[in-house]
């Protein structure tokens, strides 16, 4: 047996091989030809068109936003609610770990319903949706021609809503799955999934009519996790076939998956596609973001096991994993010089746009969360912050500061061209940036520190187990001081969208008028 | 890059190949392995039990999985020897955990074995350690004027129990002690037995 599990080792390091020297071979000899017209694709039909800073490109003039505004608006304040609703739990969940004995009369207040309540609702809630509406947004844009079926997502939106509302009841009540990432009741996930193809179909349509010949690379993303996400939800969630150790694997391929081919491609995906439309001219590499993509499928998929590291799987999985989470630096760099170079060329544009701000900085998180992530996989670091609460930083660097931060700043960026009017009040914008940013970092530099004390702490047999609980409390504390001011950031951020709403029929007409 | 099919069916590809790495392979290679012998199923109230442990997320702060005295002190601490993939055959939804903001619980029955001790740790972790940040269970028990013949009390420390009266564990606080105290893994493991042993060192042969 061990024979056979080096043979399927051996392959899969063949198969990447295999892949990326097709890869370059590819490039080498222009099989894909990206250059630099298909990196314009991102613009209108006429090529670049001046950048689309705050105040500019207000009107749609080619009718393909106005379809597809019905659905984003519902799906951004769908998600909204959820992020506001779920960063809530968060913030209760962080004060209850220092605050023992706060708030504990009932089991649906109890730390473990808390934390897996602001897990499943920020993921399913927030993050998936506001992705689904920035995919109905975006990608009817780089394919040139109106969003089709149109209705669908709109039912869509109402089951996949419903469902987080179900399943987030029924797991308050105790009615779990049982496993992280996947607590809500498989029964009520199948109403996600029934979702899901509310959206897959509509969007499939627009591509498959698309009036440009070519995908930009937002779409790959796209087009790509609108297979991935659904193939794992279902998998996963999967009754009576999963057990035990297997069980394990399947839960931690699945959670690492929905960070890696879900809300990375959404939020990479975004990022490609605002970063040049804000600035107004392409991306820096349009070939380097071939390896950006496929480099990032071929080894994210794989780098789920690295959450059982030390634990009782097969010691092969586990390198597999760690091997490919090391391999990550080399997708990452890609997306990173791509990103990056384009805005440092252009810095004026964050003077110019709020909204780039947020998705910039997102996009430098990206680049360093997954350096964080290579490292945290190798087996001598992942010893002393395994089980430790480095983790709970690290993921919600990932998570939060990365996919969250460029979905504001996406937000923020459609939320006017969709009403042909601007935000009221773009001080709240800057003090919600402000907010989230400087509470993130309180949040990430208290549970790192606080989460590498702990870890060296267990390590050491000398030291007793209450010396690694009672070292962390200062620094607990310090993550519900970070963790209340990004909740009060999401507040402000729902009022300047609830603002920009409502607004009276009439101002908008005007403004259209003034167009 | 021009292609819709070409681009998700070797999406879908690369997924599927890696869904046979890390989840068909592994579970086949583990599905060979023989039960250890020491392992018995949970009996019915022991499942009950479990079940509560579960809903009431305590993995979200315990781990069940102890490691090897090769990477970290978890034999000296008490919490048992490494485990294998066998040790969970019987377990279901897995609840090996991530964090351990509290102490690894894999052989906590074994660690400690009295059912008293856990129903006072369960309504008020801070009537034993004063660090704890353990949340308290109060709705697993009830406030009685005194104890019925049925009724199992609750024993307090001067200041946690209430002014009058007794603490009496409900069916729910006797379910999970149950499955805490059935937690023991300190049965030998099968020759072939698998975990991680990334972390051994060359000396141990292995």
């Amino acid at each position: 047996m061990p024979i056979t599990m080096g043979l399927l080792l051996a392959l899969s390091f063949v198969v990447s091989l295999l892949a990326l020297s097709f890869l370059i071979w590819a490039i080498a000899t222009k099989q894909f030809a990206l250059d630099r017209a298909h990196a314009a694709t991102v613009f209108g039909k006429g090529g670049a068109d001046g950048p689309d800073t705050d105040g500019t490109h207000l009107f749609d003039t080619t009718g393909i936003d106005r379809v597809s505004a019905r659905p984003v608006r519902l799906l951004i304040l769908g998600a909204i609610f959820w992020l506001v609703l779920g960063s809530t739990f968060g913030v209760i969940a962080s004060l209850k770990l220092h605050w023992p004995d706060w708030l504990n009369q009932a089991a649906p207040l109890t730390f473990g319903r808390m934390r897996a309540l602001h897990l499943n609702l920020v993921a399913y809630g927030w993050l998936s949706q506001i992705g689904i509406a920035c995919m109905f947004w975006i990608l009817p844009r780089i394919f040139r021609t109106p969003l089709r079926a149109p209705n669908l997502p709109v039912i869509g939106f109402w089951i996949w809503n419903i469902g987080i509302t179900l399943g987030a009841l029924a797991f308050a009540q105790g009615w779990t799955d049982g496993e992280e990432w996947l607590e809500f009741p498989w029964q009520l996930d199948m109403l996600l999934v029934l979702a899901g193809v509310f959206f897959v179909v509509p969007l499939v349509k627009t591509a498959r009519a698309r009036e440009v010949d070519h995908i930009y690379v937002t779409g790959w993303y796209f087009l790509a996790a609108m297979v991935w996400f659904p193939c794992l939800f279902f998998i996963a969630n999967l009754p009576g076939i999963h057990y035990g150790i297997e069980e394990a694997t399947v839960n931690w391929w699945f959670a690492h998956n929905v960070l890696g081919l879900w809300l990375t491609p959404l939020g990479v995906g975004t990022a490609y596609y605002f970063i040049p439309k804000i600035i107004g001219k392409p991306i820096y590499s349009y070939s380097l973001s071939l390896i950006g993509f496929w480099g990032l499928a071929l080894f994210y998929s794989q780098v789920g096991i690295h959450h059982l590291i030390g634990g009782p799987v097969p010691t092969w999985v586990v390198t597999l994993s760690v091997v490919h989470s090391v391999m990550m630096f080399i997708p990452v760099i890609a997306v990173a010089i791509n990103q990056h170079v384009t805005v440092a060329r252009n810095l004026w544009a964050l003077k110019e746009s709020l909204p780039l701000r947020f998705i910039s900085f997102g996009a430098v998180m990206y680049t360093l969360a997954s350096f964080q992530g290579s490292i945290e996989a190798l087996r001598s670091v992942n010893t002393i912050t395994h089980f430790t609460h480095y983790t709970v930083g690290h993921a919600h660097l990932g998570a939060y500061a990365f996919v969250s931060i460029v979905m504001f700043g996406a937000a923020y960026h459609i939320m006017p061209r969709m009403m042909g009017r601007d935000f009221a009040h773009p001080g709240l914008i800057r003090l919600h940036f402000w907010l989230v940013v400087v509470g993130f970092a309180i949040y990430f530099f208290a549970l790192t520190i606080g989460g590498l004390l702990q870890g060296l702490a267990m390590l050491d047999a000398t030291r007793s187990f209450a010396e690694s609980v009672i070292l962390t409390k200062p620094w607990l504390e310090a993550r519900s001081v970070g963790g209340t001011m990004m909740t009060l950031g999401h507040i402000l951020f729902a009022i300047n969208v609830i603002g920009i709403l409502r607004k009276p029929r009439a101002v908008a007409q005007s403004a259209v008028a003034a167009e | 890059m021009n292609r819709y099919l070409p681009l998700v069916l070797i999406a879908f590809g690369i997924l599927a190949f890696a869904t046979l790495m890390l989840v068909i392979a592994p579970g086949i290679q583990m599905a060979q392995r023989s039960v250890p012998e020491g392992l018995r199923p949970y009996s019915e109230q022991e499942s009950r039990g479990r079940e509560q442990y579960v809903s009431l997320g305590c993995v979200y702060c315990h781990s069940q999985q102890p490691r090897s005295p090769d990477q970290a002190p978890d034999v000296e601490r008490g919490w048992g020897r490494p485990s294998v993939a066998g040790d969970y055959v019987f377990d279901q939804p897995h609840q090996l955990g991530t964090m351990r903001t509290g102490p690894d619980l894999l052989n906590v029955g074994v660690r400690l074995p009295s059912e008293s001790w856990h129903l006072t740790h369960l309504y008020q972790p801070r009537a034993i350690f004063g660090w704890s940040i353990m949340p308290a269970y109060p709705y697993l028990f009830e406030e009685k004027p005194e104890a019925g013949p049925e009724d199992t009390v609750v024993v307090l420390p001067e200041g946690f129990g209430p002014d009058s009266g007794v603490v009496v564990a409900r069916q729910e606080a006797l379910d999970l002690t149950a499955y805490l105290l059935a937690l023991d893994r300190t049965y030998p493991v099968p020759e072939d037995a698998l975990r991680d042993d990334g972390y051994a060192r060359k000396e141990s042969g292995s």
